[in-house]
């Protein structure tokens, strides 16, 4: 019997619950390696021969070389671990957080400065949002 | 015998630190969030405790996905701070208080809290942004500190009854150390935010407003609010609150409140601040 999953509802959010840490193990692990300078030189150099020293699936390589957080997400990364490829590239969590949501960098930080994303329509997905799950 | 005098609640957004380090408190956009420590920082110059056990989590810093405890108590001599991927916060390193977190670590296990204990761990912005929104830029932290690191990433963290009963057991275990120590204990991380996804950015002033009003006065009906509470109405990673049970449960039931603070925002993150006595009778 399955495990209760409540918050499969939760729109566009990925709880990085254990079946998600099991697909995203070594795409985590490879982020990590990124605290050593000497890896995200190596990284940055070269980073398609730096991603195939890792066991990771295809998709999930091809979701790091595009950059697309979301992607890496419902592939298994954890943002605490995603967050060391961008910190290598020397951008703000509050930037990286900005390309997950489609807005600009910029309006990104003014809907912070004026208090944040609502809660109200943000707490359950849609109908179609749930037909797709 | 040792006591517990008082907890502080606050969130450990690493921007802040950033702001810290940089010398930005003074500017414009971080000078608001600043002023509401004011009052922390002097009231803890009056109240300076010996030790203070921190309740605080890692960021894929220390521990990564190969070793993941619920609760981690630090028993070491000395921490430093970590290395987060652009070089360590340039803070005096953290001194442990080995003999009363051994008698805690003993005393709770026996109490059923299956503790990891650890020796030799670099602390995070989870633990070093909190003294220093207290304690400012001392060249050495003027008291003792406990790390306790509690697992908020993996989903899913211990309940909040759980960190509660768990604050508990430690002020048992605080109350059987020989030495006359005054303790306090911190709670930290949170309040509303998610990282993370299309819905980042999301901010809940309501349920942050209810959560602080209601951990000073019901504590134990709100630790039994649900994990799908905070993912759904505080964000994902607002479940960080959890941790501020720890503290609060360590507190007695009823206690003076002597300072509440909440700002909007630091970088992705709604901030929240509590200074929490106990009564000198107790």
């Amino acid at each position: 019997m399955a495990l209760e999953k409540p918050y499969l509802d939760v729109p566009g959010t990925t709880m990085f619950d254990a079946d998600m840490a099991r697909k995203g193990f070594h795409l985590n692990q490879f982020c990590m390696s990124l605290m050593k300078a000497e890896n995200r030189k190596r990284f940055l150099a070269d980073e398609s021969s730096f991603l195939d020293e890792w066991p990771m699936t295809e998709a999930q390589k091809a979701a790091v070389l595009k950059r697309d957080y979301n992607e890496m997400l419902s592939l298994g990364g954890n943002i605490y671990f995603l967050a060391k490829i961008f910190s290598s590239e020397h951008i703000s969590f509050q930037q990286a957080a900005s390309t997950m949501t489609g807005m600009s960098p910029e309006e990104y930080k003014q809907m912070m400065i004026s208090g944040g994303r609502s809660p109200e329509g943000n707490l359950y997905k849609t109908q179609d949002e749930n037909d797709n799950v | 015998m040792s006591k517990i005098s008082a907890s502080v609640y606050t969130s450990h957004v690493p921007a802040i630190g950033a702001a810290i380090d940089n010398g930005k408190t003074g500017e414009e956009y971080w000078a608001p969030l600043f002023a509401g420590y004011e009052y922390g920082k002097k009231w803890i110059a009056e109240k300076m405790p010996d030790v203070v056990i921190l309740v605080y989590n890692d960021h894929a810093s220390a521990f990564d996905l190969n070793l993941v405890p619920t609760f981690a108590l630090g028993t070491g001599e000395e921490f430093q701070p970590a290395d987060e991927g652009w070089g360590p916060r340039p803070v005096a390193s953290v001194k442990g208080h080995p003999e009363l977190a051994s008698h805690i670590a003993q005393s709770v296990i026996q109490d059923e809290f299956d503790l990891t204990i650890f020796n030799t761990l670099d602390v995070d912005h989870g633990l070093t942004v909190p003294l220093s929104l207290m304690f400012g830029q001392p060249e050495a932290w003027p008291c003792k500190v406990i790390p306790l690191a509690v697992n908020v990433v993996l989903y899913p963290p211990p309940s909040g009854k759980r960190c509660y009963d768990l604050g508990k057991a430690i002020k048992r275990a605080v109350h059987t150390f020989d030495e006359d120590l005054d303790v306090q204990i911190w709670g930290t991380g949170g309040m509303s935010h998610q990282l993370q996804g299309p819905r980042a950015g999301l901010i809940n002033k309501e349920f942050d407003a209810d959560f602080l009003e209601r951990l000073v006065k019901d504590p134990k009906g709100l630790s039994e609010v649900p994990h799908i509470d905070y993912v759904r109405l505080a964000g994902s990673e607002g479940i960080e609150l959890v941790m501020w049970f720890i503290a609060r449960g360590a507190m007695d039931a009823k206690v003076d409140e002597k300072h509440r603070f909440y700002h909007v925002p630091a970088s992705n993150t709604a901030v929240g601040h509590l200074i929490l006595e106990n009564s000198d009778d107790s």
